[in-house]
């Protein structure tokens, strides 16, 4: 009877990445009738580390083909779709619509509360996951609890999404492999439990898990009226919300390219700071610089001199970025720059 | 009186300690105010607050024994 149901059932993956490539995995060798695969990216050799159904021969394709692939030489008697897009508030309606189940899968602040909102107003049920690091978190939203009768969902956890220095990403300060491996494959758990009907979903609960000390800290979510705020009442409010403008994930700052950078700083004195986190590698001794990690840089931005022209740097662009921004708010005439393609594309630039 | 502070993802770095206890707390934002006090980091970040494992949307009162964890988002997958 439970196979029947799984055979029945169609789930959405979001994110074909370190928690999609288990959750994949395991539903596809349970035999999940319809299982679409949403992703828009590439394979890159740092992806390899943690996303397992990727191998050295699958970098520079596509991510949600590729994982189709495998998936159909694991179970060839599932159906198996892929959408190689990025998924937005103009397509998340018409993809999701087609599924009984979505699962979260994704990278970023603006999908999660996008994927979130298209779930509630297409009343599915979404299985929530996020790493970083060493931990992360699961649980089940949309879900009526039949206990209580309540449903909760991702704004009634973060009724607000965190700002620019916090919005870290796996790509810039890593995560250990094994963990979005634990979440993905918990994932998957909670769909089949969910499909099946058998034992408890984590339904308005979340479980955060820390690897390193073995521990899982689980608790409630309640619903409340401020987390519906900033919620876009109906479709039409959905189709119009601008989800990266919401999690101010729209950076749009000067850059400079590794060639200007080298040159400039031949050229004059400069100010250069490094927004990684101390010890973080690749190391750096060409060019003096002062180390004032992301986190820490709103606290710390008076003591950056003004007189000389700014240039942060951070692996690969992203958190320099938000510096920039930071800087560029408290002090909008100054000439601050994001190094593009970060300390990455300066080495690569450079053949150290 | 005496709570249990528990801290999770970022948190655990502006803290500098993953599990702590504090004295003489009487609700939610007397804490929130103590632990920007001590650690200004918090004030930016966005997190969200469980009482005895059970999430709080406002000011909720805290007594002897509670279990107070600090729960930031993760946007990793």
């Amino acid at each position: 009877m439970g196979q029947d149901k799984i055979a029945q059932a169609k789930v959405l993956i979001i994110g074909a990445g370190g928690l999609g490539c288990p959750a994949l995995q395991y539903l596809a060798a349970a035999g999940v009738g319809t299982i679409g695969i949403v992703d828009f990216d590439v394979v890159e050799l740092s992806n390899l580390q943690r996303q397992i159904l990727y191998r050295v021969d699958d970098i520079g394709q596509s991510k949600a083909i590729t994982a189709a692939k495998k998936l159909e030489t694991l179970n060839p008697e599932i159906k198996i779709e892929f959408y190689n897009v990025q998924i937005t508030n103009k397509n998340a309606l018409e993809i999701l619509e087609n599924y009984d189940l979505i699962i979260d899968g994704s990278d970023n602040f603006a999908t999660r509360y996008l994927i979130n909102d298209a779930c509630v107003l297409l009343d599915k049920p979404l299985v929530y996951g996020a790493v970083l690091r060493f931990e992360g978190q699961i649980g089940v939203f949309n879900l009526l609890d039949k206990d209580n009768n309540r449903k909760t969902n991702y704004r009634d956890l973060f009724p607000k999404p965190p700002d620019l220095a916090s919005a870290i990403s796996c790509n810039e300060v890593g995560v250990l492999g094994v963990v979005p491996g634990i979440i993905g494959t918990m994932q998957a758990t909670e769909a089949l439990k969910i499909i099946t009907g058998v034992g408890k979903p984590l339904v308005n609960k979340i479980i955060s898990y820390n690897a390193l000390e073995n521990s899982f800290y689980d608790f409630e979510i309640i619903s409340n009226a401020n987390s519906s705020i900033d919620f876009p009442k109906n479709i039409k409010a959905f189709l119009d919300y601008n989800y990266e403008w919401f999690c101010n994930s729209n950076l749009d700052v000067e850059t400079l390219s590794v060639e200007d950078f080298d040159s400039l700083r031949t050229k004059e004195k400069i100010t250069i700071i490094d927004v990684r986190e101390k010890g973080e590698l690749p190391f750096v001794d060409e060019f003096p610089f002062t180390l004032i990690p992301l986190i820490e840089f709103e606290n710390l931005i008076s003591t950056i001199s003004q007189e000389n022209k700014i240039v942060v740097f951070c692996k690969s662009g992203q958190r320099s970025a938000k510096a920039i921004k930071i800087i560029k708010e408290k002090y909008p005439n100054c000439q601050a720059f994001s190094l593009k393609g970060g300390i990455e594309a300066w080495i690569k630039n450079n053949k150290i | 009186m005496e709570i249990n502070l528990l801290a999770f993802g970022q948190i655990t770095e502006i803290t500098g300690k993953s599990a702590w206890k504090m004295v003489e707390i009487k609700d939610s934002n007397e804490l929130i105010k103590n632990l920007e006090e001590q650690f200004p980091a918090l004030v930016k970040m966005k997190y969200s607050i469980a009482v005895n494992k059970k999430l709080i949307q406002e000011n909720t009162a805290i007594t002897d024994k509670d279990t107070i964890a600090l729960l930031p988002p993760f946007s990793g997958g």
